[in-house]
């Protein structure tokens, strides 16, 4: 079995956005790893997807059984926070200003006397829409975009690749500042079509490279030589062996997107009240360090705890979906 | 890096020429006492001319390198003569003014009339694009030179003339008994032949009449100003100079004081306040300064302007629990307003505590009953708006929201509502596309009781941003203005100002104090009512 | 290879003009600067439309970025409010944001990579562990939160260091700022230079020099590490454009005025010269730093060949 989470290329590929940036069709298959599909499943008895035998591995690993609890209870206080607290988070008073742990109010209060236990706890939702949201969107935009330039090659390839270039080359968190400045609604939605805008060629470059390789499997070339229309070779035989590396990097993009939630939050063009986020909390307990760290910790944490999760859950897919580690 | 060269090179010349401190040298004298001393400072938005400049940070430069022809005792506030030998007048609307003899720029060319009136003909100049050109708009000509639209018709004021090398006179358009008091702003500084010579150069390292020179200026990062030895004035630098330092982060700026590595900090941020008398002992300055906060409303939007809305202005201004916010999150620098002034005027200039009476006291049960009365919360909610950018709004604005929805005891009814960016909150103020409250700060040009009504209610004024109209407050207002007997006057505009209490035209939150922190090594720090140090009058051991 | 160069120097142009442009309808989108010139009161009509044709800004948007990008290819990058050139903002801000990456990039590799190979080469130990738990806490923890706590503890509470840089910014007081930009980099270079190692561990190359009787220390450093480093190497090529524009964070904590600096104040004062200006000069930096970064694969790496 696969040993810790490891093997950071999709990572890397996630943040750094750099790599290979045109090296041409084939010297990017020599570049970007990308996994090799089924046919690298091993010899077994019978045969066995390239899923099932990911989830196999996966049901065994306790990195991604405890990454998965994490991200299950994260999930379950966003849609029921009132569950684990009875307070509002929007129910502050001013005189109990950054007091302590006390009976009931276990992390204390914030610079507003709001309570920061169950402003934690209403902040995972906010956290995990944004993450969820926006790894959705990106992930779609990104692929649909990056299959398509894949698949076509040539000239389509070309104008597709160079979008992607321009859109990579806007540094982000300069482009969130820029954009959402201006910005009034108090949604979530601005935030979450920032990182979409500019995140999508993060996800296009990984969903090209792997278009590429799964259409020069003989089975693709078989269908086509049968006469299998585009979309048909595209959604059928392409698509279900390409999807692999796309879900790895956006799980992983997923957690730091939660991440540069805060981080917008604290440059001030992130969510706005009366929204519940940690990012917000985070920022406005930030000048408190000295007399209050407890409203910067918690929120924090629960920040880190929750990067940390989709990371590693991240990590734990990729060693599965990976064949090459097996 | 050829550019860095070239500038410096440039920057050496302007010294060699101007015989001053020689180039590449910087830091002060060590152990004697020219020693320098640093302090924080902001990045000034505009180019630093005197008429250009109408914020803070410029505003401390410009309060080094020039005297005007009043100054505001850095104490009381009061206009005292400086350049001025004497302004005199018969009718409150032709003044003229004599200059002082004896006075120079610092580099060497003598300060005449010529000086005053070439100044300010460039700063109303419609040409010249600045920002303070209004402050013109009291003499007779100004149309002409700063039309509202068109080409401008003429280059100099007609009401100024030079009627001798040290006289000049000013006719008005109108009575203005207390005009002499204003002359102290920064844009009526007077300004050398340099500065029209070869403007280019003299932004760069601006050349004037005070008890400083520009040694060397880094844009964005760092002003060096030394002592001028040869200054005529009676104010003399008591240090060797001032290294102005700029900080993103006035968090930062404290923190470089707690270290060692800056001596004077300006503004004490909120967060820190709580540290200070641990930090810093007695090395911690907290005064009353001219600025006053204040919940403007758009009055433009008809739910903020009908009779009910009056009362519902009043029931949110008795939500608020001015007291708790000034003591919990400003740590007592401001000061709960009881008018609509500030109490740096002192009760001779028109200060009247506790004018606003029972309204801006904290009581949430007729707070709800009076918004009830009024026909509640307009849609149910407001939303405060202000800018998220610079100060500690966020922090008061959040403060006073759940004040509110606690005495209203409904967690939505006023959610805060931040701007990103300064421009973008004067561009929605200036388009009129506010629906609720919203932040409005003011800070005097002069210690007069006029500069806090008249711009900020008077029809149309420039600071008018909720466009709030009242017959009877503008009546009174321009019989103030012809008065020629002071007190009087003061009368008349306390009640104007009882009108803007009777209509709430805006919420008065509390009074700012100025607020300083500094190093082992000063002493005799002060804060002018402007709430900018005295630079000059600081000792360094 | 020289042919290459030319394609990939041609394909620049295209991706250039589009950032910029894409650069230039953002900050638009940030709407009329002008009103925030005037502090506290609302500017007069008349200055205010002056204000607006010197800065071009009563112009069509289209027209603006031809005649922008037409000064662009003379030198001239606009002026900001106050009257700076940015050519001369750019001057006094680039060489300070430029140590800093340096610093930051040092970090990377002496401290990512040295830990890379040693819990690359001790695969499943507790050092191992360990030290994959400390880059994901570190990529988990947002560079602000790490950023202020050390300046709180180092700066503040122990005095171990300047809580704040100087206007000069010398190496040594941007060694912590250095740092926490570094950070998260840092433990992505840690996990990346570890897999590559274990990888190649177990390749053929190496087995047969350990087999050759080669000492470990020279089969680790000149046949192991060399073939591990390429991914590496693409990352930390990469990274130095992203360092550069996202000094932003960084920068406002420790008061450096680089170019994070600048352009946040320049987008609080909704500057559009000084934001286009800084994030054109970004873009090139990073469309050439990958271009660089690509052409070291065929240094590393002898089996690329570009033609």
């Amino acid at each position: 079995m696969s040993d810790r989470p490891d093997e950071p290329e999709a990572a890397v590929a996630g943040t750094s956005m750099g790599g290979a940036m045109d090296l041409g069709v084939d010297e990017a298959e020599t570049l970007e790893k990308v996994p090799a599909g089924p046919d690298g499943a091993g010899p077994e008895d019978r045969p066995r997807s390239l899923w099932s035998d990911a989830w196999r591995d996966l049901r065994r690993n306790p990195v991604f059984i405890v990454s998965a609890l994490v991200i299950l209870f994260l999930v379950f206080i966003s849609l029921w926070p009132s569950a684990i607290t009875s307070g509002s988070p929007l129910k502050c008073d001013l005189s109990k200003a950054q007091e302590g742990s006390q009976p009931g109010h276990p992390f204390g209060f914030d610079g507003q006397g709001c309570d920061v236990y169950t402003r934690t706890v209403y902040g995972a939702r906010t956290s995990v829409a944004v993450g969820v949201l926006a790894t959705l969107g990106v992930a779609v935009l990104g692929s649909v975009l990056g299959a398509l330039a894949g698949f076509f090659g040539g000239l389509s390839d070309s104008i597709l690749s160079r979008i992607t270039d321009v859109f990579f080359a806007i540094p982000v968190v300069l482009g969130g500042l820029v954009l959402l400045s201006v910005i009034t609604s108090n949604t979530v939605w601005p935030v979450i079509g920032f990182i979409v805008l500019l995140g999508w060629p993060q996800i296009s470059r990984i969903a090209r490279g792997a278009v590429i390789t799964a259409k020069q499997n003989d089975y693709v070339q078989a269908a086509r030589a049968l006469g299998a229309s585009n979309s048909r070779l595209l959604l059928r035989h392409i698509a279900p062996n390409a999807v692999a590396p796309v879900i790895v990097v956006a799980t992983i993009a997923l957690g730091t997107y939660i991440a540069l939630e805060a981080t917008l939050s604290y440059l001030g063009v992130g969510l706005k009240p009366p929204s519940v986020s940690w990012g917000i909390d985070i920022s406005s307990a930030s000048p408190y360090i000295r007399n209050a760290p407890h409203a910067l910790l918690w929120p924090s944490g629960a920040l880190a705890i929750t990067v940390l999760a989709f990371i590693m859950l991240g990590d734990a897919v990729r060693d599965a979906l990976d064949p090459k580690l097996r | 890096m050829r550019i860095t060269t070239h500038a410096s090179w440039a920057v050496c010349a302007m010294a060699l020429a101007l015989a001053t401190a020689g180039c590449g040298g910087g830091g002060g004298g060590s152990g004697d006492s020219e020693a320098v001393l640093s302090a924080s400072w902001g990045d000034p938005q505009n180019p630093l001319e005197p008429s250009n400049t109408n914020e803070v940070q410029g505003g401390k430069v410009l309060d080094m390198i020039f005297r005007g022809l009043k100054r505001y005792d850095p104490e009381t506030g009061e206009a005292q003569d400086m350049l001025a030998e004497k302004i005199e007048t018969s009718d409150s609307q032709n003044f003229a003014i004599t200059v002082k003899d004896g006075w120079t720029f610092s580099n060497g060319e003598k300060v005449t009339a010529q000086s005053f009136v070439d100044a300010w003909n460039y700063g109303a100049s419609l040409r010249n694009n600045q920002r303070n050109a209004y402050f013109f708009g009291y003499i007779e000509g100004y149309d002409q030179v700063h039309p509202e639209e068109g080409e401008q018709t003429a280059d100099t004021l007609s009401g100024l003339k030079v009627t001798g090398e040290r006289t000049f006179t000013v006719k008005l358009t109108q009575k203005f008994s207390t005009f002499p008091d204003t002359l102290g702003y920064n844009a009526f500084a007077p300004l050398p032949r340099a500065f029209f010579d070869d403007h280019d150069a003299w932004v760069k390292k601006p050349v004037g009449n005070g008890p400083y020179l520009v040694e060397s200026y880094t844009r964005g990062s760092q002003m060096s100003l030394r002592k001028w030895d040869d200054y005529p004035g009676d104010d003399k630098a008591e240090n060797g100079g001032v290294d102005l330092k700029v900080y993103t982060d006035n968090n930062t700026a404290y923190t470089d004081l707690l270290a060692g590595n800056l001596d004077l900090v300006d503004d004490v941020p909120a967060a820190q306040l709580k540290n200070v008398k641990n930090d810093l002992g007695d090395r911690y300055l907290n005064t009353p300064a001219g600025i006053i906060q204040t919940l403007a409303f758009p009055f433009y939007d008809p739910a903020w302007n009908t009779e009910g809305a009056k009362k519902v202005r009043q029931g949110l201004s008795m939500a608020i629990d001015r007291k708790q916010i000034t003591d919990t999150i400003f740590q007592e620098t401001r000061t709960p307003a009881t008018d609509w002034t500030s109490p740096v005027l002192g009760e001779d200039g028109g200060f009247q505590d506790g004018l606003c009476g029972e309204f801006c006291e904290f009581k949430p049960d007729e707070a709800k009953k009076l918004i009830e009365e009024g026909g509640g919360l307009p849609g149910g909610k407001v939303t405060i708006t202000f800018n998220a950018d610079t100060g500690s709004h966020r922090e008061w604005v959040n403060a006073v929201c759940n004040s509110i929805n606690n005495a209203l005891d409904n967690e939505r009814a006023c959610t805060a509502n931040p701007v990103g960016t300064f421009a973008d909150f004067r561009n929605q103020i200036t388009d009129r596309k506010m629906t609720g409250p919203f932040r409005a700060g003011w800070q005097m040009d002069y210690p007069l009781i006029q500069n806090f009504l008249q711009p900020l209610y008077y029809t149309n004024a420039s600071s008018n941003d909720g466009k709030w109209s009242n017959k009877q407050f503008d009546d009174l207002v321009n019989q103030a203005n012809q008065e020629t007997d002071t007190a009087k006057a003061i009368d008349l505009f306390q009640q104007a100002e009882e009108v803007v209490r009777d209509n709430m035209a805006a919420i008065p939150l509390w009074y700012q104090n100025g607020s300083a922190g500094w190093s082992d090594r000063l002493s005799n720090v002060k804060l002018n009512p402007f709430s900018v140090p005295v630079y000059n009058e600081i000792k360094v051991s | 290879m020289g042919r290459y160069v030319v394609r990939r120097l041609l394909q620049m142009i295209p991706v250039f003009i589009g950032a910029t442009l894409l650069i230039f309808l953002m900050v638009n989108v940030m709407g009329d600067p002008i009103a925030g010139l005037c502090g506290e009161r609302q500017c007069d009509p008349a200055t205010a439309a002056r204000l607006e044709q010197e800065f071009g800004l009563d112009k069509p948007v289209w027209q603006q970025y031809l005649t922008y990008m037409g000064n662009l290819f003379t030198g001239d990058f606009g002026t900001a409010f106050n009257g700076q050139e940015v050519t001369e903002l750019m001057a006094t801000a680039f060489p300070v944001t430029i140590r800093l990456t340096l610093i930051a990039i040092l970090f990377e590799i002496v401290i990512g990579v040295t830990l890379g190979v040693v819990t690359g080469l001790r695969r499943g130990r507790p050092v191992d562990t360990g030290v994959l738990l400390l880059t994901l806490v570190v990529i988990s923890v947002p560079t602000f939160v790490t950023g202020l706590l050390f300046q709180l503890l180092l700066g503040v509470k122990w005095g171990w260091i300047r809580p704040s840089v100087s206007s000069e910014a010398p190496f040594d007081e941007l060694i912590l700022p250095g740092l926490v930009l570094a950070s998260v980099s840092l433990a992505y270079v840690t996990r990346l230079t570890r897999t590559s190692i274990a990888e190649n561990r177990r390749s053929d190359y190496v087995r047969t020099a350990v087999a050759k009787g080669l000492p470990r220390r020279r089969v680790v450093v000149r046949h192991l590490l060399r073939n591990s480093l390429i991914p590496v190497v693409t990352f930390i090529g990469a990274d130095i454009g992203f360092l550069m524009g996202g000094a932003i964070v960084t920068e406002r904590i420790f008061n450096i005025h680089g170019v994070g600096y600048q352009l946040y104040q320049g987008i609080l004062r909704q500057n559009t010269q000084t934001v286009v200006g800084f994030v054109t000069v970004l873009v090139l930096v990073f469309l050439v730093a990958n271009l660089v970064v690509d052409l070291l694969y065929a240094v590393l790496d002898p089996r690329i060949r570009y033609v």
